[in-house]
């Protein structure tokens, strides 16, 4: 589904990303784990272009995203994206937040795009804040209405940038849920996060990362219990 | 203090806050397109544009505005031998003036959205166009109206400055009536009492505007 080929970032003198090889297939829950710094985040804002690398092919569906022909809005539609920092749009309540770009960007129909969107909220329990705003949310509940927000657009894969990173602890739990839930769903999902546990749960793929490449990828068991390098042997055992 | 004169005066001092209002107006509206304009060439991509709009609001910044008022009434004319009405000069002067301020405070309103605002609406298949009408100038608008309430009470006062170019509003009035009535003192404060009314009333005016786009706080 993705391809990734040789990925290099710089930001001027900075090589954040050197030379990423990797394939996202369909279904599959990759987590990408790393110190600060690593180039996680990078990596999966080149995804959907909010970063636009300094080398390399990127494929998704088998159109190349970094050519100039392709049409990245499109694309974006189909690739969801939840951040580390919500990102609510504070001037809409969460309903309209939900609506606005099925409305804006795919033209659905007023109706459908609520109706949907009630869905999504009953989906992540929330369906009693459609009329609120953003600020008279927790962070677990805003977090949960972003990921609805991106889902609402349907798309075919979800990046997670640190979702959890930014929340009280006791809001950690009710967010990983709602992605767990969305995994065994069969949703494609990459997710950069530092919680260890989901990813041993969850992810069918692991990737570590350091200094701006993929140090060593496997299942779980092969990341957590006997990883190769001493590099993630060292990071495990400082995180876990 | 005598203000005896003001029986026979009055008129001078209605007539004058009447010139000064329409002054102001024009210069907020115009002063506002011209801001917009200047604003957008700031944020934009294009080296040039951007380069033309930060010099533009340097200098005017860099000068002072009675400068800027005899340059565009003596100026104008003798280079390009165009001829103004003074009125017209003047509200061209302050909204030469203003426009430059306005650009600044638009721009930092745009640029004081938080950048996750952008990225998110983006990262749902927004165009930019899109992005800004429904998510970055309604925020914008709210971190700007402040300032800008403030502006155009910059521009009622500052208007003062064109009864050097003979138009006759509130201040080129008042000095009238100074030099009719040998009063120096007291006709400045009725001027100065009618700069405040018209000021604070604006300044009223703009408080409640901004509580009205603070709801969804």
């Amino acid at each position: 589904m993705i391809k990734v080929e040789n990925l290099n970032k710089k930001f001027e003198k900075l090589h954040v990303l050197k030379g990423i090889d990797v394939e996202i297939h369909k279904g599959e829950v990759v987590v990408v784990i790393g110190p600060s710094g690593s180039g996680k985040s990078t990596f999966l804002r080149c995804l959907n272009l909010l970063e636009e690398a300094t080398e390399g092919k990127i494929f998704f569906e088998g159109t190349s995203i970094m050519d100039k022909a392709s049409d990245i809005n499109k694309l974006r539609e189909k690739i969801g994206m939840v951040f580390q920092q919500f990102n609510l749009f504070p001037n809409m309540t969460v309903l309209d937040n939900i609506t606005l770009a099925p409305l804006k960007v795919k033209k659905t129909s007023k109706g459908e795009a609520e109706e949907t969107a009630y869905k999504l909220l009953k989906r992540i329990g929330l369906e009693d804040k459609a009329k609120s705003y953003p600020s008279q949310l927790s962070g677990g509940q805003k977090q949960r209405i972003a990921i609805a927000r991106a889902l609402a657009m349907s798309p075919d894969v979800m990046l997670f940038d640190e979702p959890t990173s930014a929340l009280d602890p006791e809001m950690v739990g009710e967010v990983l849920q709602v992605m767990k839930e969305l995994a065994n769903e069969g949703m494609t999902m990459v997710v950069v996060t530092h919680e260890m546990g989901f990813a041993k749960e969850v992810a069918d793929r692991v990737i570590f990362m350091d200094e701006g490449v993929i140090l060593e990828e496997g299942t779980p068991e092969e990341i957590f219990n006997s990883p190769k390098q001493p590099r993630t042997q060292d990071f495990l055992s400082k995180v876990l | 203090m005598d203000f005896s004169f003001l029986s026979k005066y009055y008129l001078f001092f209605l007539n004058g806050a009447k010139f000064t209002v329409v002054l102001a107006i024009f210069t907020v509206i115009f002063g506002v397109i011209l801001g917009v304009i200047l604003a957008l060439m700031r944020i934009s991509n294009n080296k040039l544009l951007n380069f033309i709009g930060a010099a533009y609001v340097e200098f005017i910044r860099g000068t002072p505005v009675l400068v800027q008022v005899y340059l565009i009434f003596y100026g104008l004319p003798s280079i390009l031998g165009i001829n103004f009405p003074d009125m017209v000069a003047g509200i061209l002067a302050l909204t030469i003036n203003s426009g430059a301020y306005v650009a600044e405070i638009i721009r930092a309103g745009i640029q004081a959205v938080d950048k996750g605002q952008l990225e998110a609406a983006r990262s749902l298949g927004m165009k930019y166009t899109t992005a800004m009408r429904y998510i970055i100038v309604p925020q914008a608008i709210k971190n700007i109206l402040p300032a800008l309430g403030n502006e155009f009470i910059t521009v009622i006062k500052e208007s003062s400055i064109v009864s050097v170019i003979g138009i006759h509003e509130l201040m080129y009035n008042a000095d009238t009536v100074r030099g009719n009535t040998f009063r120096a003192f007291e006709p400045l404060i009725i001027a100065a009492v009618m700069y405040f009314v018209m000021t604070f009333t604006l300044s009223k005016l703009m408080g409640k505007a901004e509580r009205r786009l603070k709801t969804s706080d």
